[in-house]
């Protein structure tokens, strides 16, 4: 059955201050959303309370998968559901081989999976060309050295191991120059669009991404709301006009 | 009565220290307390020679007179509620049933291979191993190899060992030292001829048909110009002592340009005070290496020495310990630069969890003269809840100003960032912590024992599984 991951107006907040008021958001496996937005406007917080992190307090409404409230559900539950988030400044893992950490995760996910040791690092070698990823980066601790880069290709590599149902993926274009930003697109594109296809909500600041992607839907957050929603128009007239528009007209 | 009942009730006496019963039924077994006669008897009883006999009774005088410790850890010990020798025969024949009961459980759940079991209640291993035992013996021997228990070593070699016996560690070196030259017992004696290159580490399970450990056993290695030998103390079995207390020396004699690799791995019972005194004395061109890794005790206090003596001597320091429940992890390393262009390495890496204490002590003194020496210290520490403490002392003492000495600390607890993102991943709050602090001893997991390394890898997970949700 195909994954659904719905916001039913839902309030958080941090240290007393309220930073999403009232998200309602409906995400289907196989469609692609892209959420954008100045800084501040709560996207990352967003991406954060989908997949349960605790430093956040749910002050109103809920989260639910194909209808099931999860909530209240601790973050390895919903991954192991399907859910996934690639980090816009993932942190390191000292001593903590990218191999290492790819193979536990991914036995997680996927416990019968047959393939050896050695077919697996050959397979996840394999991946990580098509990401034109250096391969010593995974015996090396996770993301620790890694330049801006190298990080947000781990990230991916992570993503197309695990294969989730739906994505989060935060800002993967922050720091990226132009090349390295074509090349993490285009990879994130093969994950997305390889069957079956995942559901991603996009986060990004830029349209700049977006012409390599093509999303289905594009969502405008402003001050912890969504404030308007259309189709990949919206972020052409966003790069032309920036967000002052939008607030002018609500 | 059969001896599996007569052990049963040694042990079980040992435990609720009732000892009246089994002093009646048990006349040859020891009493408990410490004095001439007690000191006497050892001795009479290993038929040692005279100058020995003599040497554990000036060792007795100098225990006496010496002041217990005025820092470290708490160590509130009755010397007089002590027994200071067990006949090996009943140590020996220990049965996995007579191990407390939690050491059983940690074991269960660790899930310790059978055939380490059968080890532990002295059964079966001795056999298993037999023929790779006799083939390794006899090329040794056939290359001069002396690897025997130190109470044989004295019978067959006594001039070999009196001429190393309490010469680096002198036995008035503190009270603990003079303690274990009043009453040592078993241990190992190796002797490594010039030029011989052990390529198998030595370790005590080789050691059998005799006593396996004792609680004061006093171990001396002496490697010759160019020699190598590893030596590994401990394993993987669960070491149980019917007492409380285990206070070993160990001597290292490093000769020109030969290599010594000293392991030690202790997994003792919670209810044993392990304070042991281990030193090197390293000459030209010499190398030591000291690992060790600290899981268990109630309180250990141990800080490996080398005094580099010759030029171009070098020793490396390596130390894991982790201390959980309450228990007191006082370690650290001395190293004595006494040559020009010697080298010095300590790294050192704690844990602590559930209440545990963790300290790490360092001295690394370069005096006049000695020029050109290096020292790179690192001591990280790793906190994992609100209970559980580290204190760090570094002390350098520096009195040459060619010398290079490096110092690093770092006192951190598990992010929550880290945790998120690993559980991010699917992998739960337990398996990312354990993920963390292995990341944490990465760096110095491949240089011990493979053995030990899982070990240490399934009593973290363990350990942090007991932890539950407190984090």
């Amino acid at each position: 059955m195909a994954l659904t991951l719905e916001l039913r107006d839902l309030h958080a907040e941090i240290e007393g201050k309220e930073i999403l008021k009232g998200i309602t958001l409906r995400i289907e496996q196989g469609q692609f959303h892209a959420l954008m937005g100045p800084n501040g406007s709560g996207k990352t917080t967003l991406s954060r309370v989908i997949m349960g992190d605790r430093r956040y307090k749910i002050t109103g409404g809920g989260i639910f998968l194909n209808g099931e409230e999860i909530t209240n559900l601790p973050t390895y539950e919903r991954a192991r559901r399907g859910l996934f988030l690639t980090f816009q400044n993932p942190v390191e893992l000292q001593g903590v081989k990218l191999f290492t950490f790819l193979r536990s995760s991914y036995l997680v996910h996927y416990p019968n999976d047959g393939r050896s040791f050695q077919e697996f690092i050959t397979y996840v070698q394999s991946k990580a060309r098509l990401l034109n990823m250096d391969t010593t980066l995974l015996s090396r601790g996770v993301n620790e050295g890694f330049s801006g880069g190298e990080r947000k290709k781990a990230e991916i590599l992570q993503m197309s191991l695990i294969k989730p149902r739906i994505a989060i993926v935060d800002e993967i274009d922050s720091g990226l120059d132009v090349d390295a930003l074509e090349a993490v697109a285009k990879s994130l594109k093969d994950t997305i669009y390889s069957e079956p296809r995942m559901g991603v909500l996009l986060i990004t600041h830029y349209q700049r991404i977006l012409k390599y992607l093509s999303p289905d839907i594009v969502h405008v957050m402003i001050d912890g709301k969504i404030i308007m929603s259309g189709d990949y128009s919206l972020a052409l007239k966003i790069e032309e006009k920036g967000y002052e528009w939008i607030r002018e007209i609500k | 009565m059969d001896k599996g009942d007569k052990i049963k009730g040694l042990i079980a006496e040992n435990v609720n220290g009732d000892n009246i019963i089994t002093r009646a039924r048990y006349p040859h077994i020891f009493e408990e307390g410490l004095n001439k006669s007690v000191v006497e008897e050892i001795s009479e009883i290993k038929g040692e020679p005279e100058w020995m006999r003599r040497f554990r009774l000036r060792a007795l005088e100098i225990f006496n007179s010496k002041p217990m410790p005025n820092w470290g850890p708490p160590l509130d010990i009755d010397f007089n509620k002590i027994r200071y020798y067990i006949l090996p025969d009943e140590v020996k024949a220990r049965r996995w049933e007579d191990l407390p009961e939690e050491i059983r459980e940690t074991y269960e759940k660790l899930g310790v291979p059978e055939m380490e079991r059968k080890y532990l209640s002295g059964s079966v291993a001795q056999l298993d191993s037999e023929g790779v035992y006799a083939n390794i013996k006899k090329k040794f021997e056939e290359k001069g190899v002396i690897f025997l228990d130190s109470d044989s070593a004295l019978k067959r070699y006594p001039d070999l060992f009196k001429e190393y016996f309490f010469k680096i560690v002198p036995v008035m070196d503190s009270k603990f030292s003079a303690l274990n030259g009043a009453v040592w017992s078993g241990g190992s004696f190796i002797y490594v001829p010039e030029n011989v290159q052990i390529d198998l580490p030595l370790m005590t399970y080789f050691r059998m048909n005799m006593q396996q450990e004792g609680q004061f056993e006093h171990t001396i290695i002496i490697a010759e110009k160019g020699s190598y030998v590893s030596y590994i103390e401990g394993c993987t079995a669960p070491i149980y002592n019917v007492t409380s207390l285990h206070s070993a020396v160990v001597e290292v004699y490093v000769k020109e340009n030969a290599h010594v690799k000293f392991t030690t791995v202790q997994n003792w019972s919670r209810d044993i005070l392990n304070l042991s005194t281990e030193r090197a004395r390293v000459e030209r061109g010499g190398r030591m290496e000291w690992v060790s890794g600290s899981l268990g005790s109630k309180i250990t206090m141990l800080y490996p020495s080398s005094y580099l003596v010759g030029e171009g001597a070098s020793a490396s320091h390596l130390s894991i310990s982790l201390a959980s429940d309450f228990t007191w992890k006082d370690n650290g390393s001395k190293v004595i630069h006494f040559a020009p262009r010697t080298s010095s390495k300590i790294i050192s890496k704690s844990i602590s969890l559930k209440g545990g204490t963790t300290v790490f002590r360092g001295l690394v003194r370069i005096p006049k003269g000695s020029v050109d020496c290096v020292s790179h210290v690192q001591c990280d520490a790793l906190i994992l809840d609100e209970n559980s403490r580290n204190f760090t002392f570094p002390h350098n003492e520096v009195y040459e100003e060619t010398a290079t000495v490096t110092h690093e600390a770092t006192a951190g607890k598990i992010g929550d960032e880290q945790l998120f993102y690993i559980m991010s991943r699917g992998l739960t709050e337990d398996d990312a912590r354990s993920m963390i602090v292995l990341g944490f001893l990465d760096d110095v997991m491949k240089e011990i024992p493979l053995e030990f390394s899982l070990e240490l890898n399934r009593l973290i997970k363990l350990k942090i599984a007991e932890m539950g949700g407190t984090g």
